[in-house]
């Protein structure tokens, strides 16, 4: 039996249709509610789910009680079991938390949530790396990689794992908007985390050739050719993400996820370093001596301005544009679909300097001559 | 109907049809789809090529008009080897290579081509058996690239840049090897003993290092000799932490130990022997076989098929494709696999099927009788000394032609006025064995034929 | 008239013998052919020889081969073929990138004649006469159809083609003293992946250039930024493999040769372009051509294949050797191995013979003009194919030049058809195989989401496209109204839903029959269960 468990956010979405920009915080969603809005997750969830009524009896679905599984369950026509949860007429942030746990405790195989992204940075702060997990997109907003792209694509993904697919796992990004700026029509995001999802490996067959690298041997190979790009005593300020953790790995330390670390000749010099950090950092070097590598973060391909507002226009004019280098895996320029990298740093005339074209380091010895702009 | 020529193989050629596509597709004219090329880059006019021969008969007078001036290792009596030999060639070999299911096929899925999937698995188990190996590959280009593909994997498995090299090896595979290993590793040749062509310990001894990822020999040699310290061999690169790779002969190996039984771990080759028609050298493929060690799973580059199961207890089929999470620097690019030999292999498999192992111990007999023999028979003559070097021989000897006072090149011209293909010249690549010519004995020469070479011979040195 | 193609979709079921793996075939007695006899003096030395080897060089054990006769080894392996799908037999457009056009049968027997067959290389050249003449007049129809200078006929495929591209870049830069300075091979994404691969194992770094997203040739702006001094050379496709002509490529060329580097053209594919334009005027040094594509030679379920590299004058003295020269005086055609700088041996002897004996054939059946209709022809039918496939539900191409025609193929998406049903191209292609047909999911990276690739060449009559199209629409159609048949499909093909868990497992991948015994009993029965 496949153990599936089921998370919906009755209110991811619900401020979309009535034109408000997501539902967190309790005054939004009370004002989502009295402009008319009604819970659409559960249908989102339902869709998902219907595609799994052909293996109905090879699967154990836990799901939570009313609007958040219960409901979806239902409508789909899928045999389910509740989990014990206590949930007022009103959810929250803490019941998602607190089913993501129970389900974690269930021993889930598969967690399956709807919601957007407040939903994601939710279940990641309950159960981190430990849960292999997928979204279905239902929320206003959704910047994180661990949403399929529709609930159908959602659907046939847990149904091949059903079938039998071994999973594969992948890390991808949970992104957090600063929902109050966001209202107020400025983007301004950052990096919270990342969810195991399962990979879709449906392409590795029809082979004419070797087989593929996997993403950790491309983040590596990319690793070994920063590695080699930078030269002795030249102090490396290193953005977030897992292609860039997998450079501070080559060099010899851990450094964090989610912030900008600092390291020379190999060796870790400051760690999750503001923008203040860095800049004093920057000032003991000598000039030229300073490098920022950088890896697109999120779906948009913003190199700077979401993620890592560390790198403020003023460490960025210090360091100088030809002292920064970036790198991705190829999958992610492949996900841009042709639209070029993007600088959002606050200050216009840096981002324009900042355009044109860039090499971006996609391997070992290889690179993608890439587009950027403001 | 239209004038316009149609010619058999553009059916779409039919002036009313382009009629009415161009129609479907909102195109005036065909011209209309290369309207894209810049004028400058247009070939003008047409190809400056000869005219043609349109129908299938003009064509096929025309060309086998031209490969009439051949003259062919069947009309001829054949002694010549060195890496392609004239063995026989099952008539149901062919049969199934001229499959036009098999022939035609290129790159179908697990599925609508199982047959293919199913064959060269089954390739891949018979090789493993005669090799005595767990693992085989589809086949790659040719034994060249077989060998270099195995060196470089013994690189990628010992994190080593160098191999030593017995400089008894083929010049032309070496010139190959030298090719593929070209820049990441370096190739060092290790001499051998003046007498008897094996490898020499004590030069082995001196270049083994830390550095080295691999000894190659090739098993029997070049020069036909066999080498019989294969186990001294492995052990010594064993215990510098290198690897041993063997180019064996398949058509050895029913009477031959299989290189893994010394100590080898890669086992590499040309399966030309195995079925193939010589195509002056066309018809080859390369394997490659290792243990059931995932370390050397890992780093095939070429493609190897795996039995699976399927949902209804078939026996199904696929390529074993595994994530590769490895990544070593200087080997970051592994050789690209594309389109290589797979109906030779296809074949091989046909062959070995048919021989069995019977028939692979009684076709190691009949090479190793017939070059017994005709060393014997052609030691008698004056002058002529069999072997020039080596004590042991599978199917090919060298033969030394010193004291004639004839060079190999003025004998095999004589021998070829007399209707045979004398044994290839080694004068060129190996001077210090003098005026030497290598003469390979295959299944298909008879006493009678050993005997006309060696009348044919008597009589060219005399005269 | 027969049935109506345009209506009726074939009632197909592939053959499906149950065939068992070789070894359980085996019936200890018999067999298949036998080896012929020496003689008791041939068989006495043999023994004697046999019984003198030193010792642990005998083989003990004899090889673990199935023992059959040759009427049960026939039959196995002609099941085997039935259960193979070859191009003779379907609309093998859906492979595209591969050119699987009709090879015609003369030209197998031509080049299975004893006379091709029983050449042995190292033959003296006087008796090769025949062979060397058809390899000379083959390299003198490919300069013409590139107008590149010298052919070498050896690789045995396109990779090993590119392969020995790279080599003679390589040696062209260590040449000129340039190793340092020329560290860098240029290429687009849309080229084939082996360009990238191979420049890499030569040892040069490779900058990508993504397309253009409105007109999807190579972004010229992106390509400009990235030659340099530092370029050794452009390794590029054109028409790319979404079959788009790079109508700029003469600005790509000349820009590389300004900065010094060498301009190099995979034409593995050339079939929408023969007669119609060349490597020489667009600015390339190299080039080569897959003669199992354009030349129409069999595919034999992947090779023995045929890539053929040229070059423009200055580059000859890299080609590997030896070529194939004709002396006027003599009137004999020879091997030439005069070739300074060689970069070496790339295959053992001189390459694939009964191969350029086809492609000879081919070309001198189809002529100038003949060429040309190839290429007129196989773009006529691509674009036939293009347009409806654009009306096809859930089926699209990528947004590039909108409007325009393509060349000789396109790559295709159904993203569409997975966001709206949430089946892909992987489901499409399972379900084809029970249509007869094949579609292939293209090659990596898969910048253009749910891919496939359609090249329909000049073989197919319009009856046969419009049967692959209404199949195609079938199955699309089965997508949205009937899901499930598609996630279980094939239902009629040799074999059902292979579990590819195996084949990516270590522990339960077994790639012979040995590996398999000694994981597994009965029918993949764990042997520790």
């Amino acid at each position: 039996m496949f153990r599936l468990g089921l998370i919906v956010n009755p209110v991811a979405g619900m401020g979309g249709r009535v034109g408000l920009k997501g539902t967190d915080g309790a005054d939004c969603l009370a004002k989502a509610r009295e402009l008319g809005a009604i819970p659409l997750a559960p249908s989102r969830a339902a869709l998902a789910l219907r595609v799994l009524l052909p293996v109905k009896d090879e699967l154990c679905l836990f799901t939570c009680p009313g609007l958040m599984g219960e409901t979806a369950a239902v409508e789909a026509g899928l045999p389910f079991r509740a989990i014990g949860l206590g949930v007022g007429p009103q959810t929250g942030p803490e019941d998602t938390k607190e089913a993501a746990r129970r389900m974690a405790e269930a021993g889930v195989d598969l967690l399956l949530f709807a919601g957007g992204d407040g939903t994601a940075r939710d279940i990641t702060e309950a159960v981190g790396e430990n849960v292999l997990c997928l979204g279905i997109p239902a929320g206003v907003k959704i910047h994180s990689a661990v949403y399929a792209a529709t609930p159908l694509h959602a659907g046939e993904a847990v149904l091949s794992l059903v079938r039998g697919r071994r999973p594969s796992r992948r890390l991808a990004e949970v992104m957090d908007i600063d929902e109050e700026a966001f209202r107020k029509g400025e983007v301004r995001s950052r990096l919270f985390g990342y969810l195991p999802v399962p990979a879709d490996r449906r392409h590795l067959q029809g082979l004419k050739s070797g087989s593929p690298r996997s993403e950790a041997a491309l983040q590596k190979a990319i690793a070994a050719d920063l590695l080699e790009k930078l030269k002795p005593g030249a102090l490396a300020l290193v953005g977030p993400g897992t292609t860039t953790r997998e450079l501070k790995r080559a060099m010899g330390f851990e450094g964090t996820l989610l912030g900008v670390d600092a390291a020379k000749d190999g060796k870790l010099v400051a760690e999750d370093c503001g923008e203040r950090e860095l800049l004093e950092l920057i000032a003991r070097e000598p000039e030229g001596n300073v490098r920022i590598i950088v890896t697109p973060i999120g779906g948009q391909g913003f190199l700077f301005g979401r993620g890592n507002q560390q790198f403020s226009p003023d460490v960025l004019k210090r360091v100088g544009k030809e002292n920064i280098l970036v790198a991705a895996v190829p999958g992610k320029l492949s996900a841009l679909a042709g639209a070029p990298l993007r600088v959002d740093t606050g200050d216009p005339r840096l981002d324009r300097e900042l355009s044109g074209y860039t090499k971006v380091v996609t391997g070992y010895h290889e690179a993608v001559m890439a587009k950027v702009t403001a | 109907m239209s004038e316009k020529f149609v010619h058999p193989y553009i059916p779409n050629s039919v002036p009313e049809v382009q009629a009415q596509m161009l129609k479907s597709i909102g195109a005036r004219d065909i011209e209309e789809f290369f309207r894209c090329i810049p004028e400058n880059l247009r070939v003008k006019g047409l190809l400056d090529l000869p005219k043609p021969f349109l129908s299938e008969a003009a064509l096929r007078r025309h060309v086998e008009g031209i490969l009439s001036k051949n003259r062919t290792s069947g009309e001829l009596l054949c002694f010549l080897g060195g890496g392609c030999w004239n063995h026989y060639v099952p008539a149901v070999c062919d049969e199934i290579n001229g499959r036009s299911e098999f022939l035609t096929a290129y790159a179908g899925e697990p599925y609508e081509d199982h047959g293919r999937f199913q064959a060269l698995f089954e390739y891949e188990s018979l090789m493993a058996e005669l090799l005595d190996v767990d693992v085989v590959n589809v086949p790659t280009y040719d034994g060249s690239q077989a060998a270099g593909t195995a060196l470089r994997m013994a690189g990628r498995i010992t994190k080593r840049d160098e191999v030593l090299v017995a400089d008894t090896t083929s010049p032309d595979r070496l010139s190959a090897i030298r090719g593929y290993l070209t820049p990441d590793m370096k190739v060092t040749l290790v001499a051998h003993e003046a007498g008897t062509g094996l490898l020499e310990a004590a030069d082995l001894a001196s270049k083994l290092s830390e550095k080295t990822a691999a000894v190659y020999f090739e098993n029997p040699s070049y020069l036909g000799f066999i080498e019989t310290r294969g186990r001294e061999i492995s052990e010594a690169a064993h215990a510098k932490g290198a690897l041993c790779v063997v180019y064996a002969d398949p058509s050895s190996l029913g009477v031959l130990t299989p290189p893994s039984n010394y100590g080898a771990d890669l086992t590499c080759g040309d399966i030309q022997p195995l079925g193939i028609h010589m195509f002056m050298g066309g018809g080859r493929g390369g394997f490659i076989g290792a243990p059931d060690d995932v370390k050397f799973i890992e780093e095939y580059p070429s493609r190897l098929f795996g039995i699976a199961p399927t949902t209804h207890r078939e026996w199904g089929f696929g390529d074993v494709a595994w994530e590769r999470t490895s990544f070593a620097k200087r080997e970051n690019a592994k050789e690209f696999v594309g389109t290589a030999a797979a109906l030779w292999g296809i074949t091989a498999a046909v062959y070995l099927a048919l021989m069995g192992p019977r028939g692979m111990k009684e076709l190691g007999e009949a090479c190793m009788g017939r070059t017994a023999y005709a060393i014997r028979k052609l030691g008698e003559i004056p002058g002529v000394r069999v072997p020039a070097i080596g004590r042991s021989f599978f199917k090919e000897v060298p033969v030394n032609f010193d004291g004639t006072g004839k060079t190999v090149k003025e004998i095999n011209q004589a021998l070829l006025e007399k209707g045979i293909f004398g044994g290839h010249d080694l004068s060129g690549a190996f001077p210090e064995l003098g005026q030497a010519a290598l003469y390979a004995f295959t299944e298909v020469v008879t006493q009678e034929d050993i005997d006309a070479l060696a009348e044919a011979l008597a009589e060219v040195i005399q005269r | 008239m027969g049935m109506d193609m345009k209506e009726k979709i074939r009632d197909f079921h592939q053959a499906r013998w149950d065939e068992p793996v070789i070894f359980e075939l085996s019936a200890p007695g018999e067999r298949g052919i036998l080896v012929p006899e020496g003689g008791p003096l041939i068989e006495a030395a043999g023994k004697k020889a046999l019984e003198e080897l030193p010792e642990g060089m005998r083989r003990e054990t004899p090889p673990a081969l199935p023992e059959m006769g040759q009427m049960r080894v026939l039959k196995h392996f002609l099941r085997l073929s039935q259960e193979n799908l070859g191009a003779d037999f379907n609309i093998d457009i859906g492979q595209g990138t591969c050119t699987m056009k009709y090879s015609p049968k003369v030209n197998d027997r031509l080049a299975g004649s004893p006379k091709v067959a029983d050449l042995h290389p190292l033959q003296d050249e006087s008796t090769l006469q025949g062979a060397l003449e058809i390899m000379y007049r083959t390299e003198q129809l490919l300069k013409s159809i590139s107008g590149l200078d010298r052919f070498c006929l050896h690789p045995g495929g396109g990779s090993q083609a590119l392969s020995g591209i790279a080599a003679i870049i390589r040696a062209w830069v260590d040449d000129h003293g340039l190793r340092d300075q020329k560290d860098e091979i240029i290429t687009t994404i849309f080229s084939h992946p082996s360009n990238p691969a191979v420049a890499k194992l030569r040892g040069f770094k490779v900058i990508t250039i993504y397309p253009d997203p409105v007109t999807g040739r190579p972004d010229f702006e992106a390509f400009k930024a990235a030659v340099s001094d530092r370029t050794a050379a452009l390794m590029i496709t054109n028409p790319e493999d979404i079959g788009l002509y790079n109508d700029r490529i003469r600005e790509f060329t000349d820009l590389v040769h300004a900065h010094g580097g060498i301009c190099s053209y995979d034409q593995a594919n050339a079939n929408g372009i023969l007669g119609v334009t060349r490597a020489k005027e667009a600015g390339f040094d190299l080039c080569f051509f897959n003669i199992h594509k354009t030349f129409s030679t069999p595919h034999g379920c992947g090779g023995p294949g045929c890539g053929v590299i040229g070059a423009a004058e200055h580059l000859v003295p890299y080609l590997p050797v030896p070529l194939v020269g004709f002396c006027e005086e003599s009137g004999k055609y020879f091997l030439d191995y005069s070739v300074p700088k060689t970069i070496g041996k790339m295959k053992d002897f001189y390459g694939v013979l009964p191969a350029v004996v086809r492609a000879y054939a081919w070309i001198m059946n189809l002529g100038a003009e003949g060429l040309l209709e190839v290429a007129r022809v196989a773009t006529l039918n691509n674009n036939y194919v293009f347009q409806k496939i654009l009306k096809m539900k859930g089926a699209g191409a990528p947004p590039y030049a909108e409007g325009e025609h393509r060349m000789e193929q396109v790559r295709y998406s159904f993203q569409k058809l997975k966001e709206e049903t949430g089946l892909g191209i992987a489901d499409v292609q399972n379900r084809i195989f029970d249509y007869a047909g094949h579609i292939w999911t293209s090659h990596e990276p898969f910048i253009v989401p749910e891919p496939f690739t359609i090249e329909p060449t000049e073989s197919y009559s319009r009856d046969e496209l419009d049967e692959y199209l209404a199949i195609l629409e079938r199955i699309v159609e089965e997508a949205y109204t009937d899901p499930e048949i598609l996630r279980h499909a094939p239902h009629r093909s040799v074999i059902h839903h292979v579990d590819h868990d195996y084949l990516e497992d270590p522990k339960r991948w077994a790639i012979t029959w040995r590996m398999y015994r000694k994981r597994f009993d009965g029918y993949f029965q764990p042997k520790d269960a």
